[in-house]
């Protein structure tokens, strides 16, 4: 089995059915996304499929059907994405556990929705559960991402 | 240590007295204090008198290595705690290392684990005062280093300042020797002496000269004026990482040769009968199913692989010999009314029972739920256990009991148990609880000389949960034209002190005053006040979730003060003002009226607002709730706070914990409960117990007043907000509501 995540291609010969979410975590060592719920009710694992937010506790290897990305190859902590960049200047984060799949959501909004209104934040956003409540700052750092985004 | 003893000199009254001491390659700067040995051998790990240095600075040739020893659940305190150092030792925190404690063996002592405290002696602190004047569970746990009652901030305040004074002043009088000047013509400036000719002596090039001569001790800490650190808007140490996925919490660690488990157990006390494991066993990956004290653990070669391997195994739980229906367990706290078990009645202010004997008193029953704590980030710990170490890497608020119970269950001696303390994924009190650390210990005993992580699911953290305990309290009142009159309050309630104190160590004897926190201790001068705390049988293991005891009493109070204001007529905020005998609470209150622009309960037609307050942990916090009905339920709008924690040492996380608190407080309030059946919870995942997801959240607006003495802000922001939205939704639709949570009762948008 090949999937491609972050650029890279990596053949795994684990079980088919096993989620991404663990390949990512216990076989390529990508720990940046988060096991929270194992049951589609956190968001905490949230990756980018073709570039669409998809939760990677749902979704098995075998079904992989496009490019993966992580919070790991969305941006790094020297070129940071704009999204992510955002998240820094608003220091959103309290524990920080949430943030990864908070942050690739918002990533997927952005990137199909530059210019998101609240209503429309909230639906993309619902998803993802912050057990701190840091959802203000997460407010204003995707209307800070927006607007680096070139949105308004 | 040898060197260090003699330069220990006379411990300081007040408790603590910053010193040095050689270290490998190095000096390190730290508090020196006799080690008291503690009354029961579990925890009496030391010599009587020995004495022994936490450190809190390290410097060597590799650097500057600030110790923030204790634990960061996610507030930020470890970044505080640096700042604190930092801002005397005058380097810029971004550039040293921060540890979360001592691991390094270089200067390994078990003392150093038993050093902090949560309130010194001789502290003054609100809490530890009326810990000590009440002489309850609290009191006991003084000898104890614990994260845990928004203690970081006050207990460091002092000590880790003088710290990096000592160590400045220290590393000044080495380059002084040196170079042949006085100290006093030397300044210090970004982690280098300065000369008087301008040339700088980094602080790594003077460690071990300073490890050599003895510690310059009589220092004056700065005015907060001069601060250059505290006190701003900086950026977190942690919040470049945690924005990029590369922040390693306790269960993103990869070990060499590390294996994988998971737990099912029975509710606490029940034991575990496997029927069949053949299904588990022959799930690839999984190696071994390992019956466990009251569970059973399943060791595999991946989380997911541990995951399905306990999902297949057949097993029979057996139950503990103890009530474990919701109904059996409200009729428990009913009955401790009835029986009128007291248990604390530390306020009884004039003749309550003449005062409502006549007409007009009013009386009200409230009910709080059972709640869960559910951290984002899953229970978990790695231990690698050797014929001669215990290794283990695990977020835990309580160190100390934690090594001596791995100590006990190893068979090794405590200096063999070694903790590596990880950041920690949130935690609102689950992580003063050892239970799942203590299973990683005994599946690591299974597979000596092999980590093993154990990784508790989503399900099985709801069914061991050990919730804040559900209440009954009842309220009884006599407001006049000038105020209110008379006020009875009576909590019932399990002893969470007692319930989580026996769990990690032992029960001990004495009231347990965190069942009327949040209540007894509120400044208000009502003509007639009573509250009692009454002790109800433990049906369910319970434990401190975050502001613990006034995370319901809060609300308790809250809510009924302002049923007797609206019975009297009575603008709340007049109301509040005229019995609120404190200063700094009093400013608390103004503000916040002034901040949420207050007009009344109505600003405008569909729109209801409600304020509450509550004093706890030392902090007075205000705040007004504004809600407002739509078609699809009520909203909250807006949500203001405002609370007194004197100097304001990291604004921008101060801040955050402020409203954090508060919306957490909300969103239990609103949504959340665990009921229980046949022991367990029937809420099993995020699905049903959630708090608030982002579109219910409200803007929320805070401030933050510097009158009082430091105090931390992790907890008091949660305890008014339940009754602050309450007592909006009574302003909004004359409903009364007097139990959490409110969905089922009344709809949200």
């Amino acid at each position: 089995m090949e999937i491609i995540v972050n650029g890279t291609s990596h053949r795994l010969s684990a079980d088919p059915d096993m989620p991404l979410l663990w390949a990512l975590r216990d076989i390529l060592g990508l720990t940046g996304t988060k096991y929270g719920c194992g049951a589609a009710a956190c968001g905490a694992c949230t990756v980018h499929q073709g570039g669409r937010a998809v939760l990677s506790c749902q979704l098995l290897l075998g079904d992989v059907a496009g490019e993966i990305t992580t919070i790991e190859g969305l941006g790094t902590p020297e070129a940071p994405h704009p999204v992510q960049a955002a998240w820094i200047e608003q220091q959103v984060a309290q524990c920080g556990y949430c943030q990864s799949g908070q942050i690739m959501a918002a990533a997927a909004l952005l990137a199909g929705n530059p210019a998101p209104s609240d209503d429309e934040i909230d639906a993309a956003m619902e998803v993802n559960l912050c057990r701190c409540a840091t959802y203000p700052r997460i407010r204003a750092a995707i209307r800070s991402a927006a607007l680096r985004l070139g949105g308004s | 240590m040898a060197g260090g003893l003699r330069r220990a000199g006379r411990i300081a009254r007040r408790g603590f007295l910053i010193g040095s001491a050689a270290v490998v390659g190095g000096v390190a700067f730290g508090a020196w204090r006799y080690t008291r040995p503690l009354p029961d051998p579990f925890l009496g790990l030391l010599e009587e008198d020995a004495v022994a240095l936490t450190p809190y600075v390290v410097i060597d040739r590799g650097g500057i290595t600030l110790i923030a020893p204790r634990a960061d659940k996610g507030q930020g305190s470890r970044w505080v705690q640096a700042a604190l150092i930092a801002e005397e030792l005058d380097i810029d925190p971004a550039t040293a290392r921060i540890e979360p404690g001592p691991v390094s063996p270089a200067y390994y002592n078990r003392a150093l684990l038993s050093e902090n405290l949560p309130f010194v002696p001789t502290d003054r602190s609100w809490l530890a005062e009326t810990a000590r004047a009440a002489s309850d569970i609290p009191a006991r746990l003084l000898g104890l280093q614990l994260t845990g009652g928004s203690s970081t901030v006050p207990d460091g305040f002092q000590k880790l300042r003088e710290a990096g004074a000592v160590a400045r002043e220290t590393l000044k009088e080495a380059a002084a020797r040196r170079e042949g000047l006085e100290r006093a013509d030397l300044a210090t400036e970004d982690g280098a002496v300065i000369l008087p000719d301008g040339r700088r002596i980094a602080y790594a090039d003077l460690a071990q000269d300073a490890a050599r001569i003895p510690p310059v001790t009589q220092v004056v800490l700065r005015d907060p004026a001069q601060w250059r650190i505290l006190g701003t808007r900086r950026r977190r140490g942690d919040i470049v990482a945690k924005s990029t996925g590369t922040q390693v919490y306790g269960i993103d660690l990869r070990l060499p040769d590390m294996l994988y488990a998971t737990t099912r157990s029975a509710p606490l006390g029940g034991e575990v009968r496997v029927l069949d494991a053949s299904a588990a066993e022959a799930v690839p990956g999984v190696r071994q199913v390992l019956p466990i004290g009251g569970g059973v653990a399943v060791v595999a070669d991946s989380t997911w692989a541990a995951f399905r391997g306990a999902e297949a195994l057949r097993v029979e739980m057996l139950p503990p010999d103890r009530p474990g229906e919701q109904a059996e367990i409200w009729e428990s706290l009913a009955a401790t009314l009835e029986a009128g078990r007291i248990d604390s009645r530390n306020r009884d202010d004039g003749d309550v029972g003449a005062a409502l004997d006549g007409p007009g008193a009013i009386a009200a029953e409230y009910r709080v739920p059972f709640l869960a704590h559910a951290p984002l980030e899953p229970l978990n710990a790695t231990v690698r256990v050797t014929a001669e170490a215990c290794e283990i890497w695990a977020g835990t608020q309580v160190p100390d009991f934690l090594v001596a119970r791995a100590a006990a269950l190893t068979g090794l001696p405590p200096e063999a148990v070694r903790l590596h303390n990880q950041m920690i994924g949130g935690s609102f009190g689950r992580r003063l609880e050892i239970d799942f650390i203590l299973q990683a210990v005994e599946i690591a005993r299974a597979v000596p000389g092999r980590p093993v992580k154990l990784t508790l699911s989503r399900e099985e953290d709801f069914a061991q949960s050990r919730p804040r305990p559900a209440q009954i309290a009842r309220a009884r009142g006599l407001v006049g034209p000038g105020g209110i009159e008379a006020l009875d309050l009576a909590i019932a309630s399990p002893s969470v002190m007692a319930s989580w104190f026996g769990r990690v160590w032992r029960s001990p004897p004495g009231a347990d005053i965190s069942i009327v926190a949040g209540a007894w201790d509120q400044p208000f001068a009502i003509p007639a006040f009573r509250v009692s705390g009454l002790r109800a049988p433990e049906t369910v293991p319970v434990s401190s979730w975050r502001s613990v005891g006034a995370s319901s009493n809060g609300f308790f109070l809250g809510s009924f003060m302002d049923e007797l204001f609206a019975a009297g007529g009575i603008d709340p905020f007049e109301g509040l003002l005229q019995l609120c005998t404190h200063e700094q609470s009093r400013a608390v209150i103004e503000e916040a009226r002034r901040l949420s622009g207050w007009t009344g309960r109505n600003p405008r037609a569909g729109r209801g607002q409600g304020v509450a307050f509550c004093l706890s942990f030392g902090v007075p916090c205000a705040q007004v709730v504004e809600i407002e009905e739509t078609e699809r339920g009520l909203r909250l709008v807006r949500a203001v706070a405002v609370a007194d924690i004197g100097p304001v040492l990291d604004p921008v996380n101060a801040e955050a914990q402020l409203w954090g608190g508060m919306l957490f407080g909300l969103g239990h309030a609103m949504n959340c409960q665990l009921t229980y059946a046949a022991h367990r919870p029937e809420q099993q995942n995020f699905f049903d117990h959630d708090a608030m997801r982002l579109p219910q959240c409200p803007e929320v607006e805070v401030r933050l007043l510097e009158n009082g003495p430091i105090r931390g802000i992790g907890e008091p922001g949660v305890p008014p907000a339940a009754a602050a939205l309450g007592n909006a939704i009574f302003a909004a639709t004359g409903q009364r509501l007097r139990t959490l949570p409110f969905a089922g009762q009344i709809r949200f948008a």
